[in-house]
């Protein structure tokens, strides 16, 4: 198992670090800490999914806090995973109107088709499996977010279409990416 | 058919873009409001309009507004709250990624209007494409000088970004906003000083919902007395419902406030009626937080009038017989659903997202949903729906903030209209086939059977 990244490998692109200069900047003179979130995004999309203690020391030292400051915003928020996970991160919505749609069938069909439970990864490090909480596409329910994209009104046909699809591409998922819009 | 301020052009092809948005009429209020208007008077027009703000909580927006502290030398803000997270509400979304410009519209106007040259879109994280849609609307409106230094030559300067969140609900709450917009946990702040004394950065600062800044548009346009003129009473205006559920057509409608609510379930123009021909149940009208409503209450008062889509009709009877407009997040329930399996939906929601900061809260939510999971379970007794209504009670205005609140109504709405189906649930405990399945799902070690 992967337990982390080591202080050597940890540095963002050039491109990224021109990107967290710009950020930084929306703010005024010395509340950089502000760039807190929109940092730790970028680092989860740029090392493997997940921010492991040394990313969260490197956000830290790009703004100039303490560690403890980025390991008690990380730790609040659900976006933030700090463990590894696979490389795409299926989270389901099962709130109320996603729930009256059928969204435990298609979290139970989706357990049954990966072989694994709600928190847990695949073993070739393809897919982990999450719960969500209303992700605001209730009228488009049932829904899985993967990455950026929401796939709605989901059937158990357009999960399995939806599996195959990731695998056949095999590339890893962030918040970040370009998605494909629909309905809206 | 309803007048329609904010989707008006909804359908028009290339809304999304400049061109398209400019030549449909765009940009007229920055127009207006920069060139012929001084800054009281767009707060003026923004209080004879009646506007209310449009995230739940229904405060008059030009009344927040005037409240704002203007110390010399302090610079002020104003954030726009695109954190939608209230269950059953996607509005937000569906104008920031259909018609982006009318959001920066709105922003340019608003912040002309309270005097701030910083203004922040905070977005919940989830919506990431959308900041992607948003930040594309931004570059155009500064390309085309609608941003930036010297405005349209008034000497206006205004910069605007987006602020991305970490999917916490509790964000929504203005305070925890700020929180998390200066790079912190997302717990609220204890009221007062309020954020328009002392907000963003110590700051005196504005916090409106997307679909109020969005408002502020077709006010400065056409006159606040305009707006004023439709709907009901002191609901004034237009307002998007996001309905979802049992509907035939779910989605997001822009309706004038007073639409009765028979209306708006059953007619063509609207949700179209309950799928598969069945019954309706219940409505959840504004939201998670808000009480749940039989279908006898939710088309009639108490008193038998007509229930209509405005803040004074859906909150007639109090919350024993009424409910709230809230954020106009509508779910529809059909006659299968289950009210205690749908309650522990939205138990587990507030527990998930509670902050922690306060005890009631924090441990409340916990216990509430344990209680209900153990109910579900077929473990139930009678004593465990007085202490769920014990529970909710305890919880209820003993918060810093009103997640409190919101979590408690929709348990204490349930039991209040729905006791029965409790007590059916706890003397005939018919317990789910998998109950490995349902550990599983929260995520609990495996149950010894």
């Amino acid at each position: 198992m992967n337990t982390g990244h080591t202080q050597q490998e940890i540095k963002f692109s050039d491109e990224s670090l021109e990107l967290v200069r710009n950020i930084i900047a929306r703010y005024p003179q010395g509340k950089q800490k502000s760039a807190l979130l929109p940092l730790l995004h970028l680092a989860q999309a740029e090392f493997d999914g997940w921010l492991s203690v040394p990313v969260m020391d490197y956000v830290a030292s790009l703004l100039s806090i303490k560690p403890i400051e980025v390991y008690e915003v990380a730790s609040f928020y659900t976006m933030f995973n700090l463990k590894p996970v696979g490389k795409c991160l299926i989270e389901v919505c099962q709130t109320s109107s996603c729930w009256l749609l059928g969204a435990e069938d298609i979290i139970k069909h989706l357990e049954k088709k990966l072989g694994i439970k709600v928190g847990e990864t695949t073993k070739d490090g393809m897919f982990t499996l999450k719960t969500v909480e209303c992700l605001g596409s209730c009228g488009t329910a049932p829904m899985l977010m993967c990455g950026a994209q929401f796939h709605e009104n989901l059937t158990i046909e357009k999960v399995d279409t939806l599996l195959t699809d990731l695998k056949t591409e095999g590339k890893r998922k962030t918040y970040l990416d370009e998605v494909k819009i629909d309905k809206y | 058919m309803g007048k329609k301020l904010l989707l008006e052009h909804d359908n028009v092809p290339g809304i999304q873009g400049y061109d398209v948005y400019r030549q449909m009429g765009g940009y007229a209020s920055v127009e207006k409001a920069l060139k012929t208007m001084n800054p009281n008077a767009v707060v003026e027009e923004v209080k004879k309009s009646g506007l209310r703000g449009r995230g739940g909580a229904g405060f008059p927006t030009g009344m927040k507004w005037s409240f704002l502290a203007k110390p010399d030398g302090v610079p002020r803000h104003l954030v726009c709250n695109a954190d939608e997270s209230e269950p059953g509400t996607f509005k937000d979304r569906y104008l920031m990624s259909r018609i982006p410009h009318l959001l920066v519209e709105g922003m340019i106007t608003s912040s002309f209007a309270l005097g701030a040259n910083t203004s922040y879109i905070y977005i919940r994280g989830e919506y990431y494409y959308i900041v992607r849609i948003l930040e594309k609307a931004i570059a155009e409106a500064y390309a085309h000088g609608w941003l930036g230094k010297n405005i349209l030559g008034t000497g206006y300067n205004l910069d605007l970004y987006v602020q991305v969140g970490g999917g916490a609900y509790i964000c929504g709450e203005e305070t925890a906003l700020l929180e998390s917009l200066e790079g912190k946990r997302g717990n609220p702040r204890i009221k007062p000083p309020f954020p328009a004394v002392k907000g963003l950065w110590e700051r005196p600062t504005v916090v409106n919902n997307v679909e109020t800044i969005a408002a502020v548009v077709p006010i400065v346009n056409n006159g606040g007395d305009a707006y004023a003129a439709i709907g009901v009473g002191k609901s004034t205006g237009t307002k998007l419902i996001s309905a979802s559920g049992h509907l035939n057509k779910p989605g997001v409608y822009e309706i004038e406030l007073g639409l009765p609510v028979e209306e708006f379930i059953y007619s063509e123009e609207y949700c179209g009626g309950i799928r598969n021909g069945r019954e309706l149940k219940a409505v959840v009208a504004g939201g998670s937080s808000v009480p749940i409503l039989p279908k006898h209450l939710i088309l009639n008062t108490a008193a038998g009038e007509p229930r209509l889509m405005s803040y004074e009709s859906l909150a007639d009877g109090g919350f024993v017989t009424g409910t709230m407009m809230g954020s106009g997040g509508f779910i529809a329930m059909d006659d299968t659903t289950s009210i205690v399996k749908n309650l522990y939906t939205f138990t587990r929601f507030y527990h998930h997202e509670s902050c922690g900061q306060c005890s009631p809260c924090r441990e409340g939510t916990a216990w509430m949903e344990k209680v209900l999971h153990k109910i579900l379970d077929g473990h139930g007794t009678l004593a465990d729906v007085d202490l769920l209504w014990d529970l909710q009670k305890n919880i209820e205005g003993k918060t810093i903030c009103p997640l409190g609140e919101a979590a408690a109504w929709p348990v204490a709405a349930a039991i209040r209209h729905f006791r029965t189906e409790f007590e059916e649930f706890v003397k005939n405990p018919t317990r789910i086939k998998d109950v490995k399945h349902y550990y599983r799902l929260n995520n609990l070690p495996e149950p010894v059977m």
